[in-house]
């Protein structure tokens, strides 16, 4: 076990404490902030896996990570926050501590589950496969913990994040694969960003906790 | 031993000094808090008609355990005379123990703002030390003990590698000896705000030579985590085992000089950020135990693979 994994591990390690960090956040611009730094790791991530892999369409990914996910999509949020004019601070269904601890729990989950499905295979995918499933994980538990639609997005770029490490983790992804993702996250982002208008005209706030009142499902 | 001793309030000064001329002011010499101990043990001490048996050999019983647990930490050399038993666990224990005493001479007199200080303290330190012992035992899965003289001799050698889980144990390790230490984002030193504070607010009744020993005790226990630091991230220049006299100067100067980097960093530190709400600190702290969390799992995948 040389360097080349122990800079694979890191790079994804860090990845996972930047999850960890968007639970953390309570505002909306830190949280932008530390997507674009997880989005910034994965390309540097992938960089490395092309490095190793010794496979340069990896590096069109890695740059494609860099500049889009990186780049474009935190500035574009930070842009949609500033026009809707909500509020900065996010409210969480439960507090930061207990999410913290359900975020560590999603960790040692991932870890405990993957680690032993993947025995056979090399080392550095093994342990990308598995911080990638945590990285996903968590991403879901930002999307369900917050009631800001915004940061629901956030969560959801994020899962994407994670699904970039496996699949880079793993050799032979085809670029073609990479593109197609690429787009549809973009496509699924504006979607996003023309849903979050419309709920802003109709209800005033981006608080999602307004679409169950106006279906009626809450008190 | 002696050097700790002499070093502690040299530290103090220095990062008083640091503070001093980030403010633009010119500030003490760092040789002031020598002085101010010196008159410390010159005055007579001024005791509330209610204190107890306590309340008077506490500051002493505080002053010995820090000094102990300082002392066990290689400072420049390994080879020293209490390194042998240099555990990390039983230093957390030493300093677990100092801060109870402390805690109960707080309420001891029963003022108001001793029991503050005390209930606060005891808060911050049992949110503190989960991390320092989650800080630790990643630290023994990595180095496979937790005497501080193996890690440091672990982290000396090539086999100590890239590892992600040692940067996070850092940053975790960092925040916790700044709460512990009662500096600036957990609690002022240079403050008797009565809304803020919490380690002033224990020792407020105390005077003359009690407050000297407990200020002593202060300095040193910042010392120890700056040392503690110092030994297991950054070894170099630490003497292995026996050696010639040559080398154990070099030791020294390199012990010297981490010192003052640690305690000119820890000046801009303080100077550059605000004080925390009293509110807000289980987050940090929760903050610190998730960091040295996430280094023991992510220890698992690296060794365990």
């Amino acid at each position: 076990m040389g360097i080349s994994f122990d800079v694979a591990h890191m790079l994804a390690g860090l990845m996972v404490l930047a999850g960890l960090m968007m639970l953390y956040q309570d505002r909306l611009y830190p949280l932008l902030h530390v997507l674009a730094l997880q989005a910034a790791l994965l390309a540097l991530s992938v960089g490395w896996q092309a490095h190793l892999q010794a496979a340069p369409h990896l590096y069109i990914t890695a740059a494609i990570a860099l500049l889009f996910k990186a780049a474009f999509i935190p500035w574009a949020l930070r842009r949609m926050v500033f026009r809707l004019g909500i509020h900065r601070e996010i409210e969480s269904v439960v507090g930061i501590g207990p999410t913290m601890l359900a975020g560590m729990a999603l960790v040692a989950l991932s870890l405990e589950v993957m680690l032993p499905i993947t025995a056979q295979a090399d080392p550095v995918a093994r342990q990308d496969i598995a911080l990638a499933l945590s990285i996903v994980l968590i991403g879901l538990l930002l999307m369900v913990s917050r009631r800001n639609a915004v940061s629901q997005v956030v969560g959801f770029l994020a899962i994407d994040n994670g699904i970039s490490l496996a699949a880079t983790g793993a050799q032979g992804m085809p670029l073609v694969v990479e593109i197609s993702v690429a787009f549809s996250i973009l496509v699924a982002f504006i979607v996003i960003g023309v849903f979050l208008f419309r709920i802003r005209e109709r209800f005033d706030t981006v608080d999602v906790a307004a679409l169950d009142r106006f279906r009626g499902e809450q008190p | 031993m002696a050097l700790v001793l002499l070093a502690a309030p040299l530290l103090t000064g220095l990062i008083r000094k640091v503070k001093a001329r980030l403010q633009r002011r010119r500030g003490a010499s760092v040789l002031q808090p020598y002085r101010d101990l010196r008159r410390l043990l010159g005055k007579e001490v001024v005791l509330a008609d209610n204190a107890s048996w306590l309340f008077r050999t506490a500051p002493y019983l505080i002053f010995a355990f820090t000094w102990v647990a300082a002392s066990l930490v290689p400072t420049f050399a390994t080879g020293l005379l209490f390194s042998w038993t240099g555990d990390l666990i039983a230093i957390i224990a030493l300093l677990g123990a100092a801060r109870f005493l402390l805690a109960l001479a707080g309420m001891d007199v029963g003022t108001s703002f001793g029991g503050i200080g005390a209930s606060r303290e005891v808060m911050i330190a049992s949110l503190a030390e989960p991390a320092m012992l989650m800080v630790i035992l990643s630290l023994a899965l990595i180095a496979g003990s937790t005497q501080l003289s193996t890690i440091a001799q672990f982290m000396l050698s090539p086999a100590a590698g890239l590892r992600v889980s040692l940067a996070l144990a850092l940053v975790a390790f960092v925040v916790v000896a700044i709460a512990e230490n009662a500096r600036i984002p957990v609690d002022n030193p240079a403050t008797h705000l009565e809304l803020t504070m919490v380690h002033e607010a224990m020792v407020l009744e105390y005077s003359g030579r009690h407050l000297a020993m407990i200020e002593l005790a202060a300095s040193l226990k910042l010392l120890l985590m700056i040392s503690a630091i110092a030994c297991i991230f950054f070894p170099f220049g630490l003497v292995i085992g026996a050696s010639e006299a040559g080398r154990y100067f070099v030791g020294l100067g390199a012990y010297a000089l981490k010192l003052a980097v640690a305690g000119t960093l820890l000046g801009i530190f303080e100077m550059s950020i605000a004080k925390m709400r009293v509110f807000r600190v289980p987050n940090l702290l929760g903050g610190a135990l998730m960091l040295a969390l996430l280094a023991t799992l992510l220890l698992f995948v690296s060794v365990g693979l």
